[in-house]
């Protein structure tokens, strides 16, 4: 167990209205990766990003963040939730949404300096939104949201960063743009944790896999996880599913 | 029909209340100000939270919390006000919470069952102790604004800055300002995004008490004034009226400031006029100025809305069009 790792969770338990969501949850999340966590619908992805983040109450276990408390640590963690938990309608700008990203290194009663502006512009630059930078932000399209939560995430300057379905309803273009910062973000040594669902593209995307259906049902890299017998595992006996996966399987290499 | 509406005489309505009889109109107004203005910076915020019903609850709330303070103080002080006024936001906050939280009663019945049930504990205090508790029924339902320039002057260093409830209001109305500027984006991004604020180490559920606790200083202190009723039309029109003319958060705070200070003045014209209660009034004054801004409102307006459909259709910006790649779908 490296106390230095990104992440380490030890037996977490979360449960709504006493029904477990989540039970025995047991990881360790090596630095400079980029992680996706899938499973069938109700298995718990979401739901093990907010635990970590301390927005769920834990059952049981703990989960220790760059072998420190999420406290402790705070500003080296971000998190891009979904998208649709927002009210677009919200009287700020696209620019105001990024800055927030910023709050939490700027402290109580201080306002964005000139700094945080410059790195802002910056964040929207590399999302191909910096023209949109004064607009409200329910002028955008789904995927140009996504991209603001996108920049937004990079202001922070994290070392971990939590993704709830960044790609979920938004355009190919959104996809392509995105996926590229997320691995400018692995290469630069910062570790990347995306609940995602599509699994062709969860094959192409990710270094490691995260199988998950109410616990761990496997986590390891992308081409040793990626298996018709695991994921059947994951998914249970879902006839769509399997037959995605066995296209998926089909188109990258030869069917047994 | 004629006998239905009062006469009406311009030199009674719109200038006697300003100069003759400034003495009395001139801290109405100045109240009703106060208590629109300071209303609505926390009410455009119960407004973006989602929590309008919040304001209708500690409203009632704050009247057991009220009586209980000042049978146990045995004053109707500033204090005993405030901390009256607090213990039932608070109670009244943790509540709701626990009823929806431990059952399976939603967040609008949990609100309508503890409000209500508070109020309706007030009621009977009242009438109970009411050789105690100078609270009447009806300046429990709607105040009475007009008994502002009756009340004791306050005076400083030899300076008259007015009736007590009228300075009570002015140092809330000052105190909220400053907070939401000293607080603005811990409260913004609370407001906007709870699950980022708190991976950001602000803590949004203390934020939330904070403004609960702002939300029952300021209906305490317009409570006599304005009543439990009329105070939820101040904490909802002013920023109801200014997010149907801007999509900023400063500049909706502004215009909830020429709301507030646009119904005072025309609610005393009308309810000079019309000889009735003016608290009534100014609340009929801002709801004429949300009626005006949602037809004249330059983007959102019927009016434009109106003309949009009958020009033909031109891009308005000359930013690029939103993007138009079909979206993938989300199964």
């Amino acid at each position: 167990m490296s106390p230095t790792a990104p992440l380490e969770i030890h037996d977490l338990t979360v449960a709504y209205h006493r029904k477990p969501v989540l039970w025995g949850v047991d990881l360790v999340v090596p630095s400079g990766q980029l992680i996706g966590i899938i499973g069938p619908n109700g298995a718990g992805k979401s739901t093990l990003i907010k635990a970590c983040m301390g927005l769920l109450p834990l059952q049981s276990g703990w989960v220790k963040f760059f072998g420190q408390n999420f406290s402790g640590v705070a500003s080296r963690i971000g998190y891009v939730p979904q998208r649709e938990s927002v009210d677009w309608d919200f009287p700020v700008s696209v620019m105001d949404v990024v800055l927030m990203g910023r709050y939490g290194r700027l402290g109580l009663l201080r306002r964005p300096s000139k700094h945080d502006h410059d790195l802002a512009r910056a964040c929207l630059e590399k999302v191909h939104l910096l023209p949109y930078a004064n607009r409200q932000i329910a002028n955008l399209s789904g995927g140009q949201q996504q991209r603001v939560f996108l920049a937004r995430a990079l202001a922070q300057e994290a070392d971990l960063y939590f993704m709830d379905e960044p790609f979920a309803g938004v355009d190919a273009a959104t996809e392509a743009a995105i996926i590229s910062v997320l691995r400018e973000l692995r290469d630069q040594g910062k570790t990347i944790m995306v609940v995602h669902h599509d699994l062709p593209t969860a094959r192409q995307y990710f270094d490691l896999l995260l199988l998950l259906n109410m616990n761990v049902v496997a986590f390891g890299k992308t081409q040793e996880v990626f298996t018709a017998d695991l994921l059947q595992k994951t998914y249970g006996g879902r006839l769509t599913i399997l037959s995605e996966v066995a296209q998926a399987l089909g188109a990258h290499s030869p069917s047994p | 029909m004629s006998e239905l509406i009062p006469p009406f005489d311009a030199h009674a309505v719109f200038v006697a209340p300003w100069t003759e009889n400034l003495s009395i109109f001139g801290w109405v107004a100045a109240m009703g100000f106060c208590v629109a203005a300071a209303c609505g910076l926390v009410g455009n915020y119960l407004m973006l939270r989602r929590m309008a019903l919040m304001g209708d609850a500690v409203s009632h709330s704050v009247l057991p919390g009220l009586v209980a303070a000042f049978l146990i103080s045995g004053t109707r002080g500033t204090g005993a006000m405030f901390t009256g006024a607090l213990a039932a936001g608070a109670v009244t906050t943790i509540l709701i919470e626990t009823i929806h939280k431990r059952t399976r009663v939603k967040q609008d019945a949990a609100i309508g069952i503890a409000f209500s049930t508070l109020f309706a504990i007030g009621v009977i205090m009242t009438v109970m102790y009411a050789n105690q508790v100078d609270l009447d029924a009806d300046c429990v339902l709607y105040g009475e604004i007009a008994f502002v320039p009756l009340e004791p002057m306050v005076s400083l260093a030899g300076v008259n800055l007015g009736p007590v409830p009228f300075v009570r209001m002015l140092g809330v109305l000052l105190t909220v300002g400053v907070l939401i500027v000293a607080f603005y984006k811990e409260l913004l991004v609370s407001s906007f995004d709870p699950g980022l604020a708190k991976s950001l180490g602000i803590n949004p559920s203390l934020v939330h008490y904070a403004l609960m606790a702002a939300l029952s200083v300021v209906v305490v202190s317009a409570f006599e004034s304005v009543g439990a009723i009329l105070v939820i039309a101040m904490l909802t029109l002013p920023g109801a009226t200014a997010s149907l003319l801007t999509t900023r958060l400063s500049i909706v705070h502004a215009l909830s400031f020429v709301h507030a200070a646009l119904s005072a003045w025309m609610g005393v014209t009308l309810g000079v006029w019309l000889e009735s209660s003016l608290a009534a009034a100014m609340v009929v004054a801002g709801a004429c100025l949300f009626g005006l801004a949602w037809i004249f409102s330059p983007k959102e307006g019927l009016l434009a809305r109106w003309r949009q459909r009958s020009l033909p259709a031109t891009l308005p910006e000359s930013l690029p069009p939103p993007e138009t790649a079909a979206t993938k779908p989300t199964s």
